[in-house]
């Protein structure tokens, strides 16, 4: 399918139908661009024919190279694998745009972030409270992402109005920033009656540290960093879906020995996390034997990340134009010593959560998280497939997967346990990947080539542990970074949280929580 | 059950013996340091932990830490829930403007005699993040740090030795 056929596509639907552009910019990337007035109508279509939440809705700053703003909504099409981006050009006075919230739920939380980070008003949502940029400590009138904002200039502050219920019997319970273990920071408001949720409001932003902006007239090589150090424990999907941007940018393609190194590289990323939230989970119902299992577990594999790659997260791993380390034949060999031990110690994990009632009992029908809501909030990746909606870029965009015949994992039930379940059968699936790769490896191979960074913009993915990680990048003729918008799939995905909880009692919700495990820091940028 | 109890046989004793430089015999030292612990803190050293603002990848190790293979907690130094129970204060991560009054509340609330350890290359001077437009102050700037655990992120080994060192200069 190119783009003949979804303008087609969407003019069968919508007769008003007309782009003032439309083009192929890659072989995954389609891109159409519409007058203001069509664009929620040509989002709303595209959401419907595509059966895709909204990946991404951004803005950029183009005011001063053509005088006004830019927003950017992203779509996936799984089955002909294509991003589709539809852009408008905003003018600079007043800017606004007209909200896709109402018609989009999943569209919500992206307006609310163009709002406080360009200005740019969504006309009609119903929501413009801040996320990031908290009220208490950030004055009104600023907004950082602007190419003009120099530093802050002082203004009225004021408070975060949470939404609340109201009636007889009704506890609110405040907890956070700080929680109680070693974890992010946060603030959820629980709304009580007796036992059982009745709402929950989070609040997040407070690790909010500004990286888009940093991004920002940067040389790409110089800041593959940055991107490792968006979600500490995805830091090899992120550092991927941001050299693949730049890749795509400059036109070079990598080496095929680079490809299997970076998909085996992003599954040992997913098992030590998947072995380190098993054991989560079971540490919060207080069974405290098998996360001391996990957590041995986990601890092998960053060690055999060390071993290889030469970093426990596979920090300074990749580049742009492919990897830095490579692994001969010794180190396969002890790659798949490794994986036995791995494998072994897993086996028994699973067998012993499985062996035990009591845990089963609180994990079964605990959270859950129905297909028709996750659809409507556009949750993604593996919260998504615990619910019953097939969805993983390694399926959509296969490149090495598909020859290794890559699995997708899906559960019905959408509970912890279909959530642990989903875990369980995904870390045996990228065992086997890793083996099935690692047996292509040729040693000696060229595992990086030169790329030389171009004008252009591109879109860079990779399926995460978590679900997808997108970097949408735009780059002048000298390379410098112009905006880089970046999504990690906890951004979707806490509000999934939100309506999980309803129901479950207060002590369920760290259960709850760990088995969505989101990253604050990849929320909060 | 049995299960259970069969695997903790087959598994034995994980742990690691962490070679710290401290002395040839860590197990020595670290019961050592164990017994200036209970001497001096009343049994145990307890940490509260705070992330300001870091990317994950310092708590991770922190929690690798106290994981069977390295057991801080053999030398008896603890993580707590609550800043009222910690005689330290433990902060990851550059300080964003959120988190700012978050920090001083902690800190705030812990009991009397009490010192602050910063964590991983961020917590120092904001490391990559220090010209963003919302990371400002930083940790030393707000509180009295006595000690800092470099790495980004410090791996476990790490955070364990630079601990041990530090609090067997200080007994």
């Amino acid at each position: 399918m190119d783009y003949r056929e979804i303008i087609s596509g969407i003019k069968n639907k919508l007769p008003d139908f007309n782009a003032i552009s439309s083009s192929q910019s890659y072989p995954d990337e389609i891109c159409l661009k519409v007058s203001p007035q069509i664009f929620k109508d040509t989002c709303f279509t595209l959401h419907k024919i595509l059966s895709s939440p909204v990946m991404m809705l951004f803005a950029l700053d183009e005011r001063k190279e053509r005088g006004c703003f830019v927003v950017n909504a992203v779509f996936v099409h799984p089955k002909s694998s294509q991003w589709i981006i539809v852009t408008i050009d905003i003018p600079q006075e007043n800017p606004s745009f007209d909200t896709l919230a109402k018609s989009i739920y999943s569209a919500s939380l992206f307006e609310r972030e163009i709002w406080e980070m360009f200005g740019i008003k969504p006309e009609g949502n119903p929501d413009l409270r801040r996320l990031h940029l908290h009220d208490e400590v950030w004055p009104q009138g600023n907004f950082p992402l602007r190419k003009d904002f120099s530093k802050m200039n002082a203004g009225n502050l004021s408070e975060y109005k949470f939404g609340r219920v109201d009636g007889e019997g009704i506890f609110e319970v405040p907890v956070g920033p700080v929680h109680a273990g070693i974890i992010g920071p946060g603030h959820f408001r629980f709304s009580v009656a007796g036992e059982p949720i009745i709402n929950l409001e989070t609040r997040l932003g407070f690790t909010h540290r500004g990286v888009e902006k940093l991004f920002e007239d940067k040389i790409c090589n110089n800041v593959v960093g940055f991107s490792e150090c968006v979600s500490g424990d995805s830091s090899f999907a992120h550092s991927l879906a941001f050299t693949r941007a730049i890749e795509k940018i400059s036109g070079v393609i990598i080496p095929k020995q680079a490809e299997y190194l970076r998909a085996i590289f992003l599954e040992f990323e997913r098992i030590y996390n998947h072995a380190n939230d098993i054991g989560g989970i079971s540490i919060d119902v207080g069974f405290s034997f098998p996360a001391a299992y996990a957590s041995i577990i986990k601890e092998a594999i960053l060690q055999l990340n060390e071993r290889l790659a030469g970093n426990r997260y596979l920090k300074k791993v990749n580049t742009v134009g492919g990897v830095l380390a490579d692994i001969d034949e010794a180190k396969r060999l002890i790659l798949l010593s490794s994986l036995k031990k791995i494998k072994k110690d897993f086996q028994e994990l699973a067998r012993m959560l499985n062996a035990s009632v009591s845990f089963m009992d609180r994990a079964d029908t605990a959270g859950v998280l129905k297909k028709k809501t996750a659809e409507d909030l556009g949750i993604v990746g593996l919260v998504a497939r615990a619910s019953g909606i097939p969805g993983d870029l390694r399926k959509y965009f296969p490149g090495v997967y598909k020859d290794a015949k890559f699995k997708m994992i899906t559960q019905e039930s959408g509970d912890v346990l279909a959530r642990l379940k989903v875990r369980i059968f995904e870390f045996e699936e990228s065992l086997r990947l890793i083996e099935e790769f690692s047996a292509c490896l040729k040693p000696g191979e060229q595992v990086k080539v030169n790329a030389l960074v171009r004008s252009g913009s591109a879109l860079g993915y990779a399926e995460g542990w978590r679900g997808p990680v997108l970097y949408w990048l735009k780059t002048d003729p000298n390379g410098l970074i112009q905006r880089c918008k970046i999504v990690d799939p906890s951004f979707h995905n806490w509000q999934g949280l939100t309506y999980a909880v309803l129901g479950n009692i207060i002590p369920d919700f760290p259960l709850c929580n760990k088995s969505f495990d989101l990253s604050y820091s990849g929320n909060d940028l | 059950m049995i299960y259970i109890l069969k695997n903790r046989f087959l598994k034995g004793v994980v742990t690691r013996h962490i070679d710290a430089g401290l002395s040839k015999d860590m197990g020595a030292a670290g019961l050592e340091l164990r017994s200036l612990i209970r001497k001096r803190f009343g049994r145990s050293l307890h940490i509260r932990q705070v992330d300001t603002g870091s990317c994950g990848a310092c708590e991770s190790e922190i929690i690798s830490a106290c994981n069977p293979i390295y057991d801080l907690q053999r030398f008896g130094i603890q993580f707590v829930a609550s800043p009222r129970h910690a005689d330290a204060l433990l902060v990851t991560g550059p300080i964003s403007k959120n988190m700012l009054i978050a920090l001083k509340k902690t800190y705030e609330a812990m009991p009397q005699a009490k010192f602050v350890i910063t964590c991983g290359d961020c917590a120092l001077d904001g490391g990559i993040f220090k010209d963003s437009y919302y990371v400002g102050a930083r940790v030393k700037d707000v509180l009295p740090v006595v000690l800092h655990i470099p790495g980004c992120p410090p791996d476990p080994a790490t955070i364990i030795k630079v601990l041990l060192a530090f609090l067997s200069d200080l007994i």
